[in-house]
């Protein structure tokens, strides 16, 4: 039953996005305060400190929120489909293949455009490698899907290490920014909006045949749940938002992990509720670490999925310890 | 009018061969036990009844439909079953768990309609889990969760109730009391409901008609009184099995 006060979790999250993205904005090397923000946004005035919001901060702002919601709606829906609390977005191998994509284009010199295109098709390779290997479609088993994309996942760490045993030291430095989740190149364009929005209201669409499936597949289908075709459209939706996290940002870990497991501690285990809260409280969550990547240790970035570790493992530990009181 | 029926189906696992030729008809406000040694297919017979064995012959129809003609959804809010293992114990609490119970009859994307929440709230009183509502599942003791996992069931409101081994965990009181809840929810809505179960005596008590499963794929299929005999149970079970009766009554045990 959706409770008041989960309706006043969303409405919380939600104030915390936008809180999140205005601290976001305001952090950084330049100077802005809430007043000329506020003029850029209302007023169409090119000033330097406008240009550099709406040119450096507000794309890599919004490309951190959109990346942290996905991961997190990837990482709550993998959960379901695996029935596994440790499944993540990329434990089936996805992010493992898109870093191999990315880091033969980093080896040959790519960035940008070509690098992003590597990486997304590396991540559908993959997904196509671990659905073929585990598919058959009469007796599609999660354990079996589960220890395919275990294995694949393996292979590529092995084919990352060689890359990276192998390659000039300048190229190492920006493998390994990107292995361990990168924002500062990153860019959103409005086909990554339009999936999140997507991936919520769908996922919002079949959440309560996912509050049935979590407990147990055969009592699924007893309360008539197609389990086979929600477990299809789990799995490629679930890898194609993976796919394109990675594709954004890089692996950034622990988001799609840690984000749905506080918000279930905290009770929202009703999927009706989990799934927009995972959209915002993950995108918030990494446009908070982001900012703090970027000015911690100024003018050197860190990576942000350093910081996502930093704030992320001390957090979950201390709603454990709060929820394990009760 | 017949809600279940079943006719010449065979079963198998493997090349084991569970049910052969069997044909059983089901009409409203019946009860069927289903016995049989164990590794018999009483299980497999359930799962078969909600589209999750294939038949290698022969035809389930519900209502005069076939069941594999009939969505999920469809199926489910017509057919319901208590699972051998009962529920996991997962956190969530009561109330959200006999909720899902109304999955297959629930209209709205988001919101609880008022009834569903009536129907699962009287199913819980029913089986005395009312005041445990706001409870964590994973807090109760096993007796309350097969109790949560029979007011799901309730919940479900189907036509056709299924029941593995509906007694697991239940003390004798409760083992009593269930069976009166069930009777009386058959009766009020003209269901029907099948109960495989390991004890002879409670189906001879409560279940009037007896699908007995025998070695081989053989089956026996007919009125209690007829069905269970010294003789047939003798066969079934592989052991001597004695009877003394008073009356109607008929008490069984191995010899």
């Amino acid at each position: 039953m959706i409770a008041q006060k989960q309706i006043l979790l969303l409405i919380s999250l939600t104030g915390f996005s936008v809180a999140s993205i205005v601290f976001s904005l305001l952090s950084g090397s330049v100077n802005i305060t809430a007043t000329e923000l506020a003029q850029s946004i209302f007023a169409s005035e090119s000033s330097l400190n406008s240009q550099v919001l709406q040119e450096i901060r507000a794309p890599r702002t919004m490309a951190a929120f959109v990346t942290g919601g996905l991961l997190a709606l990837s990482g709550a829906i993998m959960q379901v489909l695996l029935r596994n609390p440790l499944a993540d977005p990329y434990i089936l191998g996805i992010s493992g293949g898109a870093a191999v994509g990315a880091l033969s284009a980093i080896l040959v010199g790519a960035t940008g455009f070509w690098l992003s295109n590597a990486a997304f098709a590396g991540a559908l390779f993959s997904i196509f490698l671990v659905f073929g290997i585990a598919n058959k479609f009469s007796n599609w088993s999660v354990t079996r899907l589960l220890l395919t994309g275990v294995v694949v996942s393996a292979g590529w760490g092995a084919v990352i290490n060689i890359l990276l045993t192998t390659s000039s030291t300048n190229n190492v430095q920006s493998m390994l920014f990107w292995l361990m989740g990168d924002l500062s190149q990153s860019s959103v364009n409005p086909a990554h909006y339009l999936l999140l929005f997507v991936g919520l209201v769908g996922g919002i669409a079949v959440s309560r045949s996912l509050n049935v499936l979590i407990r147990g597949e055969l009592l699924a289908v007893s309360l008539g749940v197609n389990v086979q075709s929600l477990r299809l459209l789990l799995f490629f939706s679930a890898s194609v938002f993976t796919a394109t996290a990675v594709t954004i940002a890089g692996s950034v870990g622990f988001v799609g992990l840690i984000i749905p497991h506080m918000l279930r501690l905290v009770g929202a285990r009703d999927h009706r509720i989990l799934i927009p809260s995972c959209v915002l409280l993950g995108g918030s969550f990494l446009v908070l670490a982001d900012s703090l990547a970027r000015t911690l240790i100024a003018p050197q970035q860190l990576p942000v999925g350093v910081v996502t570790a930093v704030i992320g493992v001390p957090a979950f530990i201390l709603i454990l310890r709060s929820t394990i009181r009760k | 009018m017949a809600i279940l029926t079943i006719q010449s189906l065979n079963l198998q696992i493997e090349n084991k061969v569970l049910c052969r030729n069997l044909s059983v008809q089901i009409g409203e406000n019946q009860r069927w036990g289903l016995l049989g040694k164990n590794g018999a297919g009483k299980t497999t017979l359930l799962h078969a009844l909600i589209g999750q064995r294939h038949a290698s012959q022969g035809s389930i129809k519900l209502d005069g439909k076939s069941i594999s003609d009939l969505k999920q959804r469809e199926l489910a809010s017509k057919v319901g079953i208590l699972f051998q293992q009962g529920i996991e114990a997962l956190p969530a609490t009561v109330f959200e768990t006999v909720m899902l119970g109304r999955h297959p009859h629930t209209q709205s994307l988001l919101w609880d309609d008022h009834k569903d929440i009536e129907i699962a709230e009287s199913a819980l009183a029913a089986f005395d889990l009312d005041k445990l509502k706001e409870r964590p599942v994973d807090t109760l003791s096993g007796g309350e969760l097969q109790r949560l996992a029979l007011a799901m069931l309730l919940a479900q409101t189907p036509q056709l109730f299924l029941l593995d081994e509906p007694n697991n965990h239940l003390d004798v009181a409760f083992q009593v009391k269930l069976l009166s809840i069930l009777t009386n929810k058959v009766t009020e809505t003209s269901a029907s409901l099948i109960m495989a179960t390991h004890d002879i005596n409670l189906a001879f008590r409560f279940c009037e008609n007896i699908i007995l499963l025998l070695a081989g794929g053989e089956s026996l299929v007919g009125r209690s009184v007829d069905v269970l005999t010294e003789e047939n149970l003798s066969q079934a079970y592989g052991c001597p099995i004695k009877s003394v009766s008073s009356g109607d009554h008929r008490l069984f045990y191995p010899a």
